[in-house]
């Protein structure tokens, strides 16, 4: 497949192009509540897809959670993965066509919770895919009950007078445990409380991308996200929060950035008879 | 296909058959069988973890599957194996899982999902005896498991059970087969001893033709994008689904149906037994002929779909059924509903690992004649063989009963 990034849409000289929606983002209005952070995750995701020349090699994994229907929104081929097990529905999809461009899509109860073996033995494997980790520290679609990631304190359904972490535990920072793994060529947090931060997370996201065209290992970008249904709050107060206490509980940047030489997991899979030791170490 | 029947019909081989024959012959332990005959039936991929009675199987692809240059990958979980199967099966990649029992209550989840979703995948179950961890002895205690619905939801699954490794071998293909035929996660399900012991067998192998899949995710080069699910939100919708699944299974029900009798011909009762189990009640069977009582052997192939009209057909003509098990008796239930009350039916079965001797089942053979004696005895019948008033389409109170052994005479009022 041909991979190479094309540069910016050169435009016509009457009028100056500023922004196009990318055809794989499908032009209907979304299930996601009023101020959800998941269009703009959708949106960057699409424009990366669209600029890497990715939609027609891609195979994507959906999970159980809000984003169960992100089929409905980009134009790819995609499976549904049951909850948690995304990594593992991706790893079967990658071994079995080394050709594709594969990634997962999951929320934080997904992947934090009730996903964590599958997440980190796809990272320890260092699975040639990309998970695009949606973090608004909730369970939304069930109704806003705690998650592994809510905050200290946070009042949610399951944590009626506040997460206390002497019943209830400390918040998960995974990407971080994820990007001590070998396997793991980069890990990433970035998030879309405003312009300048949704700037860099896409950035972080081509990244993650070319990672695995590139031939690197196992790659995640944390998006953090808001909830404000969940966190009863208007969307511009959830802003203000993600921008807040979340971001300071969750600290922005990249944590590891081993690109494609880094990496110590399989590439070509489906590279039968080739061990890690054997496999052609990537330039 | 038996060696008693081959023994009835023995003929003398000329040296080349004999020779040809020996050669044509390899001692092979069932679980490594089974995975080469996977491997020979065209399996892409091969997702699995440590259990035993099993793991032999997955050591074999191990090796052999990285040897082809084909997919292998020891899983960090059941859960991780089943939907690493899901996801390469997606994208319509033949695929095999293996695991056992506790194991394959691990894999209930996906698949489930895979059966709602049309994914076509083969999971074999070497199962070893339950509840709970159990112990790693041989067991057929995964029959409702398996036959159902081993996950949530309505759906079913086609259930191979072979009783040796040579037809397990061939079973292999036809799960291939069947799964992708009727786009459906099929299981192949033997105890522990048919995966741990070694048989002479034939390599003979099969491989079953490739089909092109419209619905397979490949990448949406030049065509529409593709979903593999299973959500639908929308009762009207998720009703929709469930009644074109429900269409399926009756269609593998008319056409998948398999079984093998032995020695059913003259028989005035019947053992009914699958797997290991059916290897024990024909030695039960070959001493029971001994004595004189006309006995043969009821064997399904396919525990789903389970063959109840060839059951119900064959009831009508039988005094008694003995069902023989490693369970408690789960089977028997099947068997029951097929015979709808048109003969006795009893039931032998050891459990936790153990396995019933052919002397056993003999005994319990003898109990079950001696009682359906004492009914018909008690019934002030004066045929002293009591088949006079067992005969085909007659009840046991000697008036006659319908097709579906449901009278009114029967519960003494109209209908």
């Amino acid at each position: 497949m041909t991979l190479q990034t094309p540069g910016r849409e050169s435009t016509g000289a009457a009028a100056r192009l500023v922004y196009r929606k990318p055809d794989v983002l499908i032009d209907r209005s979304t299930h996601y509540c009023p101020g959800c952070g998941h269009g703009i995750v959708h949106r960057l995701l699409a424009e990366v897809l669209t600029e890497l020349d990715l939609p027609a090699h891609t195979i994507a994994v959906a999970p159980v959670g809000c984003a169960v229907f992100a089929y409905d929104y980009l134009d790819v081929d995609f499976v549904e993965a049951p909850h948690g097990r995304a990594p593992a529905v991706a790893t079967g999809i990658r071994r079995v066509r080394p050709e594709a461009f594969v990634f997962t899509y999951q929320g934080d109860g997904d992947l934090a919770a009730i996903g964590t073996a599958e997440i980190v033995h796809a990272a320890a494997r260092g699975e040639r895919i990309t998970a695009i980790f949606v973090n608004n520290g909730i369970y939304g679609m069930t109704g806003g009950q705690m998650a592994p990631t809510t905050l200290l304190g946070q009042k949610t359904t399951s944590s009626p007078t506040g997460r206390d972490a002497a019943l209830m535990g400390f918040p998960i920072r995974i990407t971080e445990m994820l990007a001590q793994l070998p396997g793991v060529a980069y890990a990433a947090r970035g998030t879309i409380a405003d312009v300048s931060g949704i700037g860099k997370l896409k950035a972080m996201i081509k990244r993650a991308c070319q990672v695995q065209i590139s031939g690197g290992g196992f790659a995640i970008v944390e998006a953090l996200s808001n909830c404000p249904v969940g966190w009863g709050m208007t969307p511009q107060e959830s802003l203000e929060h993600l921008k807040g206490p979340v971001v300071e509980a969750y600290p922005l940047g990249v944590m590891v950035d081993r690109g494609a030489a880094g990496s110590a997991g399989p590439a070509a899979v489906g590279s039968a008879g080739r061990t890690d030791a054997t496999r052609p170490s990537e330039a | 296909m038996t060696s008693d029947r081959d023994a009835d019909s023995f003929q003398p081989l000329t040296d080349a058959e004999a020779e040809a024959n020996r050669r044509a012959r390899v001692l092979m332990k069932g679980n490594e069988a089974i995975a080469e005959a996977a491997i020979q039936a065209g399996c892409d991929a091969y997702f699995g973890y440590p259990i035993t009675p099993q793991a032999e199987l997955l050591e074999w692809m191990a090796r052999r599957m990285l040897e082809l240059g084909r997919v292998f990958v020891q899983a960090e979980s059941e859960l991780g194996a089943i939907n690493m199967a899901l996801g390469a099966a997606a994208t319509g990649a033949r695929v095999l899982v293996s695991s056992s029992s506790p194991g394959i209550s691990l894999m209930a989840e996906g698949m489930s999902y895979m059966a709602a979703s049309g994914t076509p995948m083969v999971l074999v179950n070497i199962m070893r005896a339950g509840p709970g961890l159990g112990g790693i002895g041989p067991s057929q205690s995964d029959y409702f498991q398996a036959t159902k619905g081993h996950g949530h939801g309505d759906y079913h699954v086609p259930v191979l059970a072979p009783a040796s490794i040579g037809e397990a071998m061939e079973l292999m293909a036809t799960a291939f087969e069947l799964a992708e035929r009727y786009r459906t996660p099929t299981m192949l399900v033997a105890d522990g001893i048919l995966g741990q012991a070694m048989e002479p067998v034939e390599l003979r192998f099969r491989t079953p033709e490739r089909q092109v899949f419209d619905w397979a995710l490949t990448g949406a080069s030049g065509r529409p994008a593709r979903i593999v699910n299973s959500i639908d939100l929308q009762p009207e919708l998720l009703e929709k689904r469930n009644l074109a699944l429900q269409a399926k299974y009756r269609d593998i029900a008319r056409h998948e149906v398999r079984w093998e009798g032995w020695q059913l011909d003259d028989a005035e009762f019947a053992i009914v037994a699958y797997g290991t189990a059916a290897r024990v009640a024909r030695s039960a069977i070959a001493r029971a002929r001994e004595k004189g009582i006309k006995v043969g052997l009821f064997r399904p192939i396919t525990l789903w779909p389970f063959p109840e009209r060839e059951l119900a057909r064959l009831s009508r003509h039988l005094h008694g059924i003995l069902t023989v098990e490693l369970s408690s008796g789960q089977m028997v239930e099947d068997v029951r509903l097929a015979v709808e009350g048109r003969c006795p039916v009893a039931f032998h079965g050891r459990m936790g690992g153990m396995v019933p001797t052919p002397d056993e089942v003999l005994g319990a053979l003898k109990a079950l004649r001696a009682k359906v004696a004492r009914t018909l005895a008690a019934e002030s019948l004066d045929d002293t063989d009591g088949r006079g008033a067992h005969a085909p389409g007659h009840g046991h109170n000697g008036r006659a009963i319908d097709v579906s052994g449901r009278t009114g005479a029967q519960r003494g009022g109209p209908r």
